[in-house]
């Protein structure tokens, strides 16, 4: 009975399996803001490989070590020069203005976009490997061993996530690296919990007990059975999570704990310059406006993920 | 019921002991020396240790969080180690502002967002809702920081001489000041007495003190100064309600109930907002008590931007100057108040909700 359960349930998850990754993808690119959401990161993908290409300056160095510029009587936080737009021509252009230490903001910006990524991505894979095991290695043992996990979890949640961040890089020392340990660890949690409860729905079903009455292996069971049922909700929490640890790695970085300076990453031009907001707001805006910017598509991203890829709505 | 909350209680507990470790943990990991933090770069080695030993920071780690644990009980936190004063001085001073700016940006969040939520619904799939949901989406999108800061000039800089002029820092125009609740009332002057302490907490939020003391000028005053920091915390939350309102009350008009609603021919309008609107604001009150937790980080940041010295203005400065007492304390204050406000959530959610007490 239980052998046949098992192949049914193999062969009917293979098959639905492919049409519910199939529907899901057809709803997704149904969704208009799903779409929006992944143009955005499309194309901050794309700003981010041909950053070289796009820049019109080098994001590091200061207009004065440019001869040509440093003569043309630039001044700092200048705002936004562009020739087409009426500036005069005698002026060196430069598309979103300078900054305080006289570098490009546009090219600052455009390299700038790698790092957003590269945080949200990183700190996330971080939390997803290590929550993951936690919470598959809980919820699939149980007893004593799961208490004491989920325990130290709802510690870790007790802490509003940012606070938690910033005693975390002020223990390990401010950086971009060390920020986005910290953002990892803070987002721990969320997965474990997720990875946990999956386990453990699935691990009395009968294509589980079948599995190891026929003598499979613990891991073996964990990754064939039990991995793919956590599949689903682990993307949608991580795409959102993205969202949320670029949110918090700026925050890190404008409260001087991230990316340190001249690191041409957002938060910490943002922070660099939020002294001069009412004298030249421009500094300001475009670094803030591209954080909005990207979190806002990867959080367009999840929610279309969430909903087509959640059996129970209705569509 | 009981035997609910007799066990939601005993859950915290093992999270309260380790909320009480990390936080002991926390402030002995800061890198650096205290006390050169404290005295600056020139004390000498004497000097130095007689600080430690004056602080107890030389005993070995177990006798500390011994120490730590026996202090916590009485609650007898010690001094600022750079302020030189009770951490529960510096706490009931900073508390409210705090207190204050969240409670504002909730409301704003509350009073914004629900009404938004319950337009997007009531015109699903409209331009109405499109317009309003992807202004929510962009709401949850966008840094404190960012918002805060361009709040700050749009109000203070391109808005300067008009009406619509908002001060940009601070809590009160410098000159107006509020004097303490006890010397206006004369009552509970002893310092350190109960009375004392909360009078003193309550004094210290501004808008409730001239509220009851009918100094309108100092009201008037204080609500332009907490406008843009509340609006400015206050937005993600906001949000976050409006998306769940409308999510919420999205599923409860698919249900039964309400088609014999409409059935009985009610109107649209009553049926949302008579019928469906009280079940569908069950897990929107869950998220407005999630939120808070949510304030407290978002406070740091917005008390920065604003110059408000609130907590987590304090305790960003004290985890940067190694002041162990006040990072200590000031993070079991946070922590242990979201474990109580979850708690809260949790069994008034059990309270308004009988499936969740029976499961």
């Amino acid at each position: 009975m239980a052998e046949k359960t098992e192949t049914k349930t193999t062969k009917r998850r293979s098959h639905r399996g492919n049409s519910l990754w199939h529907d899901a993808m057809r709803y997704l690119l149904r969704q208009r803001s799903a779409i929006l959401g992944m143009a955005i990161i499309g194309i901050m993908v794309l700003i981010a490989i041909f950053a070289p290409l796009l820049a019109t300056h080098d994001p590091i160095i200061s207009m004065l070590d440019v001869p040509e510029e440093a003569s043309s009587g630039i001044r700092r936080r200048d705002p936004p020069c562009i020739h087409l737009l009426g500036c005069p021509e005698e002026t060196p252009q430069h598309l979103l203005g300078l900054d305080s230490n006289l570098r490009d903001l546009y090219s600052r910006i455009v390299y700038g976009s790698r790092y957003s990524l590269y945080i949200g991505f990183a700190s996330v894979g971080f939390a997803i490997v290590i929550g993951s095991v936690l919470g598959a290695v809980g919820g699939y043992v149980g007893g004593w061993l799961d208490n004491v996990i989920m325990r130290i979890m709802d510690v870790l949640l007790a802490f509003p996530a940012l606070l938690l961040a910033i005693a975390i890089v002020t223990v390990t020392g401010p950086g971009l690296v060390n920020a986005l340990l910290a953002i990892g660890i803070v987002s721990i949690p969320a997965y474990a919990r997720v990875m946990r409860a999956s386990v453990i729905s699935v691990k009395e079903r009968d294509f589980v007990t079948a599995d190891r009455a026929l003598g499979a292996s613990q891991i073996n069971i964990l990754i064939r059975r039990v991995l793919p049922n956590a599949i689903t909700p682990l993307i949608v929490q991580g795409t959102l999570g993205i969202a949320t640890a670029i949110l918090d790695a700026a925050a890190l970085s404008f409260l001087g704990l991230g990316a340190q300076p001249p690191t041409p990453e957002w938060g910490t031009m943002l922070g660099a310059e939020r002294n001069q907001v009412f004298t030249a707001p421009h500094l300001v805006f475009f670094p803030g406006f591209m954080i909005m910017l990207i979190v806002l598509a990867f959080n367009l991203l999840g929610d279309g993920l969430r909903d087509a890829l959640d059996p129970r709505l209705n569509r | 019921m009981t035997s609910y909350i007799v066990r939601r209680l005993l859950l915290a507990i093992p999270v309260l002991l380790g909320i009480l470790f990390a936080t002991f943990a926390m402030a002995r990991l800061l890198p650096g020396d205290p006390c050169r933090a404290v005295l600056g770069e020139h004390a000498t080695d004497a000097i130095c240790d007689a600080f430690m030993e004056r602080h107890g920071l030389n005993e070995p780690i177990p006798t500390q969080f011994a120490v730590y644990l026996g202090e916590v009980a009485r609650g007898d936190f010690g001094d600022s180690l750079r302020f030189q004063r009770p951490v529960t001085e510096l706490l009931s001073e900073r508390l409210p502002v705090t207190v204050e700016l969240s409670l504002y940006a909730l409301s704003f969040a509350i009073v914004v967002g629900i009404p938004l939520g319950i337009i997007s619904a009531y015109w699903r799939n409209s331009p109405i809702d499109v317009g309003t949901m992807l202004l929510a989406n962009v709401g949850v999108s966008m840094p404190v920081f960012w918002l805060g800061l361009m709040l700050a000039y749009t109000f203070a800089v391109l808005l300067q001489g008009t009406p619509l002029w908002l001060p940009p820092s601070g809590r009160m125009t410098s000159g107006m000041s509020l004097a303490p609740l006890y010397d206006v009332w004369n009552v509970g002057a002893t310092e350190g007495g109960a009375l004392h302490n909360v009078l003193a907490f309550f004094s210290n939020i501004n808008t409730i003190n001239a509220l009851v003391t009918g100094s309108w000028p100092e009201l008037w005053d204080a609500i332009k100064h907490l406008i843009l920091p509340a609006v400015a915390l206050g937005t993600i939350p906001m949000s976050i309600i409006a998306r769940m309102t409308r999510s919420s009350l999205l599923e409860v008009l698919g249900l039964d109930y309400v088609r014999v609603a409409r059935a009985k021919g009610l109107r649209e309008f009553a049926v949302v907002l008579k019928h469906a609107l009280r079940n569908a604001m069950l897990p929107v009150a869950t998220i407005i008590g999630l939120q808070l937790g949510y304030l407290l980080g978002g406070a740091v940041l917005t008390e920065t931007i604003f110059g408000l010295t609130g907590v987590g203005k304090t305790l960003f400065d004290a985890i940067t100057s190694r002041d162990y007492v006040v990072v200590q304390v000031f993070t079991l204050v946070i922590a242990v108040s979201f474990v109580i406000i979850n708690l809260i959530v949790d069994l008034s959610y059990a309270f308004l909700d009988p499936r969740i007490r029976l499961d």
